[in-house]
């Protein structure tokens, strides 16, 4: 019966292409918008690392102005101070710890005819590349023991690796970086999560950095971070006061054993503070925060208010879209409430005209919904060249395809059941007499 | 004028009267808002920066070779760049306006002392650490004042903490900080500085690199040569002969000295556009929406008054029989549609501030100005009357006879 029905419908949707055509436009326009601002949306609000969500925690310790807080309202800074950070690894709380800045220095390829060119770096903790789980191509990261006696040793990522190694395993290579020669453990696989969860102060889509190099390397080298560096006092002359500073920047995270941990950890961050309060630092009342990475997501603001305000947008669009083939359907089928009062004379029951009419509605959604598909993906194609930055939160992937599909067929079928309904309400007796 | 009869025969139709209502409300609610988000954006795009776009760019110095000198690199470079012919003079800069990342600092006419200060006792502003030649290379205007020494600049080593005895300041900082008198020869003061300077100039106008920040106005100009792991250089050439002056300069800069990695060419179009690029996607995003909008719902219009001319033939047909006229029938249209859009508009007003209320709420959006929800009404129902032109025409082209035919 189904098949007939499908036979009945293309017949009556090939009858008046205008019509039709409109109808499925619409349907397109407004799943092609919807798809577009959605997708960017949910790359933008996903979580990267949902297995560890549970296990990886920013602390976030209150050392602010006792006149002003980090931000309103009474936010505690997003990074950390330097001795901070130092007293979260020494006090061996956490699972794993890390502690990172970023920074710039130049390569001098061993080939003088290649011109020494600038990579970024990530100055961090050995424990980061456990933690966040990072792929590795060719060997690993830094040892415990390279890192205590402070050895010149370095990640790539696999686009530095690229450049320099033209792909190849470097593990054991060495890269004159910095005016010093370091030893490559290891060399990333493709790893861009999306938003840039672990370090985004200088932007949640920015790109990750070239290469990794131990922490204690930059502090070795007296080096600040090369992106945000917040005082709310003067630090005082030379780095050991730099170090002993009030200044924030530093990005930290903790990994605990499990969720239970969560509670034990911040109760020892707030009798930390307590024991500091004594030494007269944290003039504000207690304010430590332990986000995990679902709540430090949210709480950091990372998806952008104009995404919110397009996705709101998009959909009343798609609801005029969907109001509109309302409309067009309801006069499609009322015109043929002669054919429905012959069929129904005929014998056809309610529901067998109910399903004939709710199929032509579905066939139009499904068609709408693959204009939409061609709409969102030109859209995306559109937004990135907007937006320029936005390669990684502008591709569409399966779930957002079978999303659009899904979203495409419930909408015709909304719109299809009005329509639909009114059409089985159609009165054999009156359209018979009238022709 | 018959609206008596035109509205009870629409009450009968209940159906296609709200499927029509409901979208010219829901399209004035958006076209409204977005028109207001436009608005608000272009004028944010339209702000002038203060410099002389069009001529600058900027070029970086990345030294690597051991005991690299800084300090002689970069008189090195500054003379080789103000002696290229066609630039017009260049400075060291440690940050760029516009350019999203900068150092801000609080500034305030009395000492500040970060345990008992008030976040009022001072404003922010940002700091651009150029030489003497920082004014003519950025191409901003002194209005009151002077210019800095040239035996006014020092060196700024990476560690250093102390202001120089000199400042130039923006109008809109010097306004705020001395509201009834003029900045010129008055003392300043930054963190935990309690010596102080001396403000020698007041510029027209300067941004500062953040254009989201609402203190982008505020902006002081300290006479420091930065030394720094990296130099950045802004010059300042014609604007016809930018480009090509570009490739010269990153050339002749790579050639002088081979111990450093001359790098971050950009001109200020690319500057301004990235700092921008956010507010712009949003416009073009937001004007594709309304264009769609209003395109879908003038179709939605024309199919649904259509389908009702075809549904009332006879009736039509009828009327002309007992001696409507061919304006008669169309003017029915009109007045219909124009009830129909009216219905819609009163809902769609409610929807527009509601939907500005929740913008405002949940994005601290400004308020909707009063005129916006008029100016739109007035154009949806434009709209309406455009689109039902045509069904209204084919109409009155009903013959008198239809009436005549097979009941």
């Amino acid at each position: 019966m189904f098949a007939y029905y499908l036979r009945l419908a293309v017949l009556s949707l090939k009858r008046n292409k205008v019509l039709t055509g409109l109808m499925v436009a619409a349907i397109g326009l407004g799943i092609g918008a919807s798809m577009t601002s959605l997708t960017v949306f949910y790359l933008m609000s996903g979580n990267p690392i949902p297995h560890k969500n549970d296990v990886l925690f920013v602390p976030q310790l209150d050392n602010w102005s006792p006149n002003q807080p980090f931000d309103e309202p009474n936010e505690p800074p997003n990074m950390l101070t330097y001795r901070d950070a130092m007293a979260i690894v020494e006090s061996k709380q956490a699972k794993r710890v890390a502690i990172a800045f970023t920074n710039f220095f130049p390569v001098e390829p061993d080939n003088k005819e290649i011109k020494p060119e600038m990579v970024t770096s990530r100055l961090t903790t050995g424990d980061f590349f456990a933690m966040f789980e990072t792929p590795f191509r060719y060997g690993g990261g830094w040892s415990a023991q390279q890192e205590a006696d402070d050895q010149r040793v370095v990640v790539l990522s696999k686009a530095t690796n690229e450049k320099f190694f033209g792909g190849s395993d470097s593990v054991g290579k060495r890269m004159r970086i910095n005016g010093e020669e370091f030893t490559v453990t290891g060399v990333l696989d493709d790893w861009q999560p999306t938003p840039k969860f672990f370090d985004i102060t200088s932007g949640p889509f920015e790109e990750n950095e070239d290469v990794y190099m131990p922490f204690r390397y930059g502090i070795e080298k007296e080096l600040q971070s090369s992106s945000n560096n917040n005082c709310w006092k003067d630090a005082g002359d030379g780095y050991q006061a730099w170090l002993e500073s009030e200044c924030v920047w530093l990005v930290g995270w903790v990994e605990l054993e499990n969720a239970g941990d969560h509670d034990r950890f911040l109760g020892w961050m707030n009798s930390y503070v307590e024991e500091q309060k004594k030494l007269g630092r944290f003039p504000r009342p207690m304010n430590n925060r332990l986000d995990n990475v679902g709540q430090w997501l949210e709480n950091q603001k990372v998806v952008r208010r104009d995404t919110q305000v397009q996705v709101a947008l998009s959909f009343g669009f798609l609801a005029v879209c969907l109001i509109n083939t309302v409309g067009m359907l309801l006069a499609k089928f009322l015109g043929r409430s002669g054919e429905i009062g012959l069929r129904r004379a005929l014998g056809a029951s309610k529901r067998q005209v109910f399903a004939q009419f709710l199929t032509e509605a579905a066939i139009v959604g499904v068609a709408g919904g693959l204009l939409g598909l061609v709409l969102a993906w030109a859209g995306l194609a559109g937004v990135r060249q907007l937006y320029g930055e936005f390669e990684r939160l502008s591709q569409l992937d399966v779930p957002m395809v079978l999303t659009a599909i899904g979203l495409a067929i419930a909408s015709a079928i909304v719109a299809g059941l009005l329509p639909t309904w009114r059409a089985c309400q159609v009165a054999p007796a009156v359209q018979l007499k009238s022709h | 004028m018959e609206i008596r009869p035109i509205f009870s025969a629409l009450m009968r139709n209940k159906t296609g009267l709200v499927l029509i209502a409901l979208q010219v409300a829901i399209t004035l609610a958006i076209v409204t808002n977005s028109l207001f988000i436009i608005k608000e954006r272009i004028e944010l795009m339209n702000r002038p920066s203060g410099i002389d776009e069009a001529g600058l760019f900027t070029v970086s110095s990345l030294p690597f070779a051991p005991g690299f000198d800084r300090a002689g690199s970069i008189t090195q470079d500054l003379a080789t760049l103000r002696a290229i012919p066609g630039v017009i003079d260049a400075t060291p800069i440690n940050n760029l306006p516009l350019s999203g990342g900068g150092w801000g600092e609080g500034m305030s006419t009395k000492p500040i002392d970060p345990n008992t200060s008030k976040p009022e006792d001072s404003k922010g502003t940002t700091i651009y650490m150029v030489d003497d030649h920082g004014v003519n290379t950025l191409g901003v205007n002194i209005v009151e004042g002077r210019n800095f020494n040239p035996d006014e600049i020092t060196d700024r080593n990476e560690r250093d903490n102390g202001w120089p005895q000199q400042v130039i300041i923006t109008q809109a900082l010097a306004k705020e900080l001395f509201p009834d008198e003029s900045a010129v020869g008055k003392r300043v003061f930054m963190s935990n500085d309690s010596t102080g300077s001396v403000v020698v100039g007041v510029l027209e106008r300067l941004q500062a690199p953040w254009v989201n920040w609402n203190g982008v106005e505020r902006a002081t100009l300290v006479p420091q040569r930065v030394l720094w792991s990296s130099t950045r250089y802004l010059v300042r050439v014609k604007p016809a002969e930018r480009d090509a002056m570009m490739k010269t300069v990153e050339a002749k800069l790579g050639e002088i000295n081979t111990g450093r990695i001359v790098r971050g060419l950009r001109d200020y179009g690319e500057i301004r556009k990235s700092a921008y690029s956010r507010d712009n996607a949003m416009t073009v995003i937001l004007i594709s929406v309304i264009v769609g909008l209003l395109v879908i719902t003038g179709l939605g219009i024309i199919g649904m008054a259509s389908f009702w001319v075809t549904q009332r033939v006879k009736q039509i047909g009828t009327r002309r029989a007992l001696g409507a006229r061919k304006f008669d029938i169309l003017r029915y249209f009109q007045v219909e549609n124009f009830i129909i859009t009216s219905i819609g508009l009163a809902a769609g007003i409610l929807l527009s501030y509601g939907f500005n209320i929740w913008l405002m709420q949940v994005f601290d959006a400004e308020r909707l100005a009063w005129y916006y929800v008029p100016i739109g009404a007035v154009c949806v129902w434009a709209l309406g009357q455009l689109a039902v032109v045509g069904p209204a025409t084919r109409a009155a082209r009903v013959s008198p006879s239809v009436a005549t035919r097979s009941v």
